[in-house]
């Protein structure tokens, strides 16, 4: 079947079996391979993207089912060369090892900025709770994104200056 | 690489025409809404449906309505919108103390809480929630719409009173006064299924327990509702001796079976455990002394 999908602004479409995955489609299709394919059981959260602006984990979504939705990936947080503040905080804080759960934590954490701007630590740890660091990072991640939450309250105070 | 086997897939734009193609292709059809139980199962060749109807966009499938005398919830409605619905927190706390442990955020802005009814894992948290409310669940199909209760709902593991040519479009949550509700849980790990879990729900009256649910989660081949423990708290006033009795008997009838989760005697250990905790809470929050 004739599938195309809206990823991070382009459509992007490919005749694909109906039992195409939305990882593979993301991966295989566009070349994306910033969405990392990890457990395929909805269990780590490495393939998590964007949905609608909401986060969902695209090895348990068919590509089919996305027809006619909006998909952002990890490759859609730089814009122009300057990095998303949630990756800046993942920077400056040491916030990942290995990388494997680099893109899901990224995509987790930038939606749950997007809906709670000043989340605490418990919130932080909610929102990914869904998702594994088997490189025991969780404690830098929480403070990458704090990082990123202060990083966007102090940009959004200037702005309001400005 | 875990991949389902091959399907034909239709995105289903109206309930009625949903329905009709249940109708046409016969049980190798499911419908399928977040996925994130049956694309597993389908995965792991334990289910291996030939059609899939994709029912995502049935919009009129998805509220939280308040009427006078229950809450009608669509079955469409995602978990994450269980979660944050004030009102069922306000009505039915169970729901919010259930949601609250189901898998994660990410997975619960998928889920629904028709897949998970119809997915009838014994395991499943709503559908205890559901049985110990004395919940309705609305089936329509080709020739119309029935009512069924959760108590006729489970059939067996996996199985439910949902015909190949029905869906289950509606789940109504009858409401009394005096009520309270309570969802407890042990699990591995977070975001796991429950190695034990239980629901409970009293409506208190004049002191007394007019009528009481209590429906036991991982204790069984399906979600068990402990009649006996229910028949035992009615007409009682509660206290924390009928708990333990109420307890001692849901320990009782309940069927957990040993697996990588525990053992038996330690699932039935739960089971009163969790049933005298969920009884507590909810009743504390019948008489709005909740601490």
């Amino acid at each position: 079947m004739e599938v195309k999908i809206r990823i991070n602004g382009q459509e992007v479409s490919r005749d694909v079996e109906p039992r195409t995955l939305l990882v593979h489609f993301i991966r295989d299709t566009p070349g994306l391979t910033g969405t990392h394919w990890g457990c395929d059981t909805s269990n780590c959260g490495a393939c998590v993207v964007l949905m609608d602006g909401k986060p969902v984990k695209s090895c348990t979504t068919l590509a089919a089912m996305c027809v006619g939705h909006e998909i952002r990936t990890v490759e859609s947080l730089e814009q122009n060369g300057r990095l998303d503040p949630v990756q800046m905080g993942f920077h400056e804080k040491h916030g990942l090892h290995c990388g494997f759960c680099t893109p899901g934590m990224l995509m987790t954490t930038r939606a749950l900025l997007d809906t709670n701007p000043n989340p605490t630590e418990a919130e932080i740890r909610t929102a990914i709770s869904g998702a594994i660091c088997r490189c025991t990072g969780y404690k830098n991640i929480v403070s990458a994104v704090r990082w990123a939450a202060e990083q966007e309250a102090d940009r959004s105070a200037m702005r309001q200056e400005a | 690489m875990q991949t389902p086997a091959p399907f034909e897939y239709e995105r289903a734009t109206t309930v009625e025409g949903a329905i009709a193609t249940l109708a046409k292709i016969g049980p190798e059809a499911r419908l399928i809404a977040g996925g994130h139980s049956l694309l597993p199962m389908m995965k792991l060749r334990l289910a291996n449906p030939e059609y899939l109807i994709d029912i995502n966009d049935l919009d009129e499938l998805s509220y939280i309505d308040e009427r006078i005398t229950e809450i009608r919830i669509g079955a469409l409605t995602r978990h994450a919108e269980l979660l944050e619905s004030e009102l069922l927190a306000r009505r039915a706390p169970v729901f919010r103390d259930a949601e609250e442990v189901i898998a994660d955020p990410v997975v619960r802005n998928r889920g629904t809480i028709g897949g998970s009814l119809c997915q009838a894992d014994a395991a499943e948290d709503l559908s205890a929630v559901c049985a110990a409310l004395k919940a309705q669940v609305v089936l329509r199909g080709p020739t119309g719409e029935r009512t069924t209760g959760m108590d006729g709902f489970y059939i067996g593991p996996f199985t439910t009173a949902v015909a190949a040519d029905e869906m289950l479009t509606e789940i109504r949550i009858p409401l009394r006064s005096g009520a309270g509700s309570a969802h407890e849980k042990v699990e591995r790990r977070a975001g796991d299924f429950a190695i034990a879990a239980v629901s409970a729900a009293v409506w208190i009256e004049g002191g007394v327990i007019a009528d009481a649910g209590l429906a036991l989660g991982a204790l069984g081949p399906t979600t068990i509702i402990a009649t006996r423990a229910e028949d035992l708290l009615r007409g009682k006033p509660p206290s924390e001796e009928l708990f333990v009795q109420a307890g001692e008997i849901a320990s009782e009838d309940c069927a957990p079976v040993p697996d990588g989760r525990g053992p038996v005697d330690y699932k039935r250990h739960l089971a009163k455990v969790l049933s005298v905790r969920a009884l507590r809470r909810a009743t504390a929050r019948a008489l709005q002394q909740e601490a």
